[in-house]
């Protein structure tokens, strides 16, 4: 199989019934993409394959061959990341690469989400530490 | 120079008589109000490395040669293990070891409770370790598991003796009282349910163990696997950078810890085993039901005359009957109180410190039955509280510092908007305000450790091997050395998290770290300080910084060191605050929302703001899923659990956050250490479910008694409010 992730091609050997979040944690080392529930019920996993916001713990890597993988080390530069730190969206931080997924998903397909908006995209990314308040206004003012 | 000291302890609301060696700490308070760096607004130092997803978290480490763990968990409440063969498991591809009943103190044959382990597989990948655990051929007897507290307190299943505690005569105060309310409160089991789950990968490296760990207390691991596995104590290194949340529930070892160091012993490999979600919602701990009998007396001017409760805590199988009375013993200033509390035993997972343990079940049965009080009396809820209002401690002491009046006061406003707020009410949606107090603990104590150093870049490293669980103690720690060193907070690294690698630093849990570890580095900062200011003068420049003589070190380095000095003796250190509700109420569906919370606490000094104001909102939706939403439900027929995934356990969404507007009242502790700053983690998460079961009361005239308030809940309570009438 193939993938692109984060603009590099990546031939990929899982063993059939492998994820995606399990081929890019464990077979390209890509570990910024956290797995908190590993059924996809939480969002921490969330990735973009063709542009779209995907539960990477629930994707089989063989039904997304082919595909261009976004994950959280592929915004490093994304003005959403100084967002979430300038606005303290993150506590412990590890449901924080997810919820940057599901951000930029959002605004890509809306610049300025109203806070309908962002309640309805983020819904499905569980913050357990509770900065939910910080998140919304982060994305908010991703653009400064 | 250290010296010994007798002195009470506090960890989670419990208090032992110990022998401390602390140190003094000499250091005058900074004056109250914001400095140059401490009491404002900084963004986490690690926040970008969190964000970005480069920190490694111990799911993330993947060491040369390491292998994975299943573990086989009892599916049964009560059980005992009739046959087991291993040999199986053994057989498959990819597996290393497996280990049974009996090959260690933590896997059991006798089966206690639901989730207990029972055997271990490690191999290659973590599916083909799965696959290995299913090739286990386990047979049970099953056996009628005890699940009733009340039952249990009858049949004397009880973890400790219960607790009695008593001041006054009870009885005279309510013969004294003008009207006596009695409620029966019930709070159910919540779960943690840290984003990282339970997990450690553990090595052998020549004579010891290395454990990378999701831990809150690095020490209380490294002294637990050094006694559990026969080695001293300097030969086990214990690493936790960074944590995906903990909330009380990682303060040790566990099973899992040990099931990975024999695996490990036994094939010579790292060896990890994480539990999954769904056994972290069934081994992991919780927040344990309750089961609250209360009573209040009280004179027609609101005075009270008399508190009683019977407590029940259903810790389960194993873990400690939190202070629920704590609220009742220590809240208000009534001269007659006498409580009791049972720690029923049951065939149930262990209970686990969550967040103020006690405290949050406590306070929600007491500041509801007091709102009961304030409708019989026809006297405003506030108005009640501030009537008794204690200045000194109801055991005589004093306290180090309390602001809870001035809290009130800062309320007022978000307290005279219940006018308003009842006025938006509809046919069928009511709407209202309710308040409730806060106290805990939060001091924290000694002994905690700093190390600094200081280079001619002028830059400064802090050492101290405590822990960041997500609060931002990283980010608390280097604004305290910058200031103390005068140098921007951009110079300054923290360097935590490995037992090998720096101080004793105390636990992050009780709301203790900033509190306990802080004024540590403060003390280390201004040691180095010092030695930098005599260099100076050797050359001249008296009253120059920091950054203006570093120059001259060159390869030199300036090592400063610091310790917690000791809590004020005699006097009780503690947190207080309040928050005010808004809810409405659909009253013929029995849904409930919370439309406004305000928070107003006083911690003492505020090191970091924004920091805390994140800390505030995420208790108080901790707190809103706790009063709402979140329950973990067993079949009440077998025990089974029923909610151990994400999808059926209620946690709170964004779409559940209501408005939160929160304010600290700022001023130093004047007692306690050099910075007279008390720990945030848990006083927001306690009054809000009180809160809002208040601003229900407000709005529809109905009492609940339980949590959480489910629609049943909510339409039981108003269907008996309309008969009462």
């Amino acid at each position: 199989m193939q993938l692109t992730v984060n603009g590099h091609r990546y031939d990929v050997h899982g063993e059939v019934g492998t994820t995606l979040a399990e081929a890019l944690r464990e077979e390209l080392s890509l570990t910024g993409t956290k797995v908190a529930c590993g059924e996809g019920h939480c969002g921490a996993c969330t990735v973009l394959v063709d542009g779209e916001p995907v539960l990477s713990c629930i994707t089989l890597v063989h039904a997304v061959d082919g595909a261009s993988v976004t994950t959280i080390e592929g915004l490093r530069d994304h003005p959403m990341i100084d967002a979430f730190v300038r606005s303290d969206a993150l506590q412990c931080g590890f449901c924080t690469p997810g919820q940057i997924v599901s951000a930029v998903a959002l605004v890509e397909s809306k610049p300025a989400p109203t806070s309908e908006d962002i309640r309805h995209a983020m819904a499905g990314n569980l913050c357990r530490c509770g900065a939910y308040p910080k998140i919304e206004e982060a994305i908010r003012t991703w653009q400064g | 120079m250290a010296r010994l000291i007798r002195t009470e302890k506090e960890v989670e609301g419990r208090y032992e008589e110990v022998w401390l060696v602390v140190e003094e700490d000499s250091l005058d308070q900074w004056p109250a109000g914001p400095r140059e760096i401490v009491g404002r607004d900084a963004v986490r130092v690690d926040g970008r490395e969190r964000a970005t997803g480069q920190a490694v978290y111990t799911a993330d480490l993947a060491k040369p040669g390491m292998l994975h763990t299943a573990v086989l968990r009892s599916p049964h409440p009560r059980a005992r293990v009739t046959s087991i063969d291993l040999a199986p498991a053994l057989a498959l591809p990819g597996v290393h070891a497996a280990i049974g009943p009996g090959d260690i103190e933590q896997l059991t044959a006798d089966c206690s409770f639901q989730g207990v382990a029972i055997a271990a597989v490690c191999a290659d990948t973590l599916a083909q370790a799965r696959a290995a655990l299913r090739a286990i051929a386990c047979e049970f007897e099953v056996l009628e598991p005890l699940l009733d507290p009340d039952e249990a307190v009858r049949r004397g299943s009880l973890l400790g003796e219960p607790r009695e505690r008593s001041r006054g005569d009870y009885e005279r105060g309510l013969a004294e009282a003008d009207v006596v309310v009695e409620a029966e409160f019930r709070t159910q089991v919540v779960l943690h349910n840290s984003m990282e789950t339970h997990q450690a990968v553990v090595e052998w490296t020549g004579e010891g163990v290395e454990v990378h760990i999701s831990t809150q207390y690095i020490w209380g691991i490294r002294d637990a696997v050094a006694q559990g596995l026969g080695l001293p104590a300097d030969k086990v290194r214990v690493v936790c950078r960074y944590m995906g949340g903990g909330f009380g529930s990682k303060n040790s070892p566990d099973d899992y810890t040990f099931i990975a160091a024999e695996l490990a012993r036994r094939t010579h490999r790292p060896v990890k085993c994480a539990l999954t979600r769904r056994e972290e919602n069934t081994a992991a701990g919780n927040r344990n039901a309750t089961i609250q009998r209360l009573t209040v007396g009280a004179r027609s001017d609101g005075t009270l005359t008399a508190l009683g409760g019977e407590f029940v805590n259903a810790v389960g199988w194993d873990g400690w009957s939190s202070g629920t009375e704590g609220p009742m013993q220590m809240l208000y200033a009534c001269p007659n109180v006498k409580t009791t509390t049972y720690g029923a035993k049951l065939n149930l997972p262990p209970m686990k410190a969550f967040r103020a343990p006690g405290f949050v079940e406590g306070t929600f049965g007491l500041e509801a039955l007091l709102d009961e009080l304030a409708t019989k009396l026809d006297l405003d809820p506030l108005e009640l509280r501030r009537r008794n209002h204690t200045h000194e401690a109801p055991e005589g002491n004093e306290y180090s510092g309390k602001n809870l009046l001035e809290c009130y006061r800062r309320a007022e406003p978000h307290w005279e908007r219940r006018h308003d707020v009842r006025a938006r009410s509809t046919a069928t949606v009511k709407r209202g305000v309710g308040m409730a107090s806060q106290i805990w603990y939060g001091g924290g104590g000694p002994p905690s450790y700093a190390w600094i150093r200081v280079g001619s870049d002028g830059r400064a490293t802090v050492v101290t091997a405590m822990q960041d669980i997500g609060t931002g103690t990283r980010t608390a720690m280097a604004q305290i050395a910058a200031e103390e060193l005068g140098i921007p907070l951009e110079h300054v690294t923290v360097t935590l998290g490995d037992s090998d690698r720096g101080p004793y630093a105390t636990l992050s849990a009780g709301s203790s770290t900033t509190p306990s570890v802080g004024p540590a580095v403060r003390a280390a900062a201004a040691d180095a300080r010092e030695q930098i200011e005599e260099i100076a003068e050797q050359r001249g420049l008296k009253g120059a910084s920091v950054a203006d003589v570093v120059d001259v070190l060159e390869d030199a380095q300036i090592l400063g060191k610091g310790a917690r000095g000791p809590n004020p003796t005699g006097m009780q250190v503690l947190t207080f605050g309040v928050q005010v509700a808004e809810v409405a109420v659909d009253i013929e569906t029995g849904e409930v929302w919370v439309e406004r919370i305000a928070a107003v606490h006083d911690v003492g000094r505020v090191i970091n703001p924004l920091g805390a104001s994140s800390q505030i909102e995420g208790g108080i939706i901790q707190g809103i899923g706790h009063t709402l939403s979140e329950e973990r439900l067993h079949d009440p027929a077998t025990g089974r659990l029923l909610t151990t995934t994400l999808d059926a356990y209620k946690l709170p969404t964004i779409a559940d956050v209501p408005e939160i507007v929160s304010e600290l009242i700022d001023v130093p502790d004047s007692h306690l250490t050099n910075l007279g700053a008390k720990g945030l983690g848990e006083p927001p998460i306690i009054p809000t479910a009180a809160a809002i079961a208040n601003a229900i009361r407000d709005a529809t005239g109905a009492d609940v008694r339980q949590l959480p308030i489910s629609r049943e809940e909510m339409l039981r309570a108003l269907r008996e409010a309309e008969a009462r009438q």
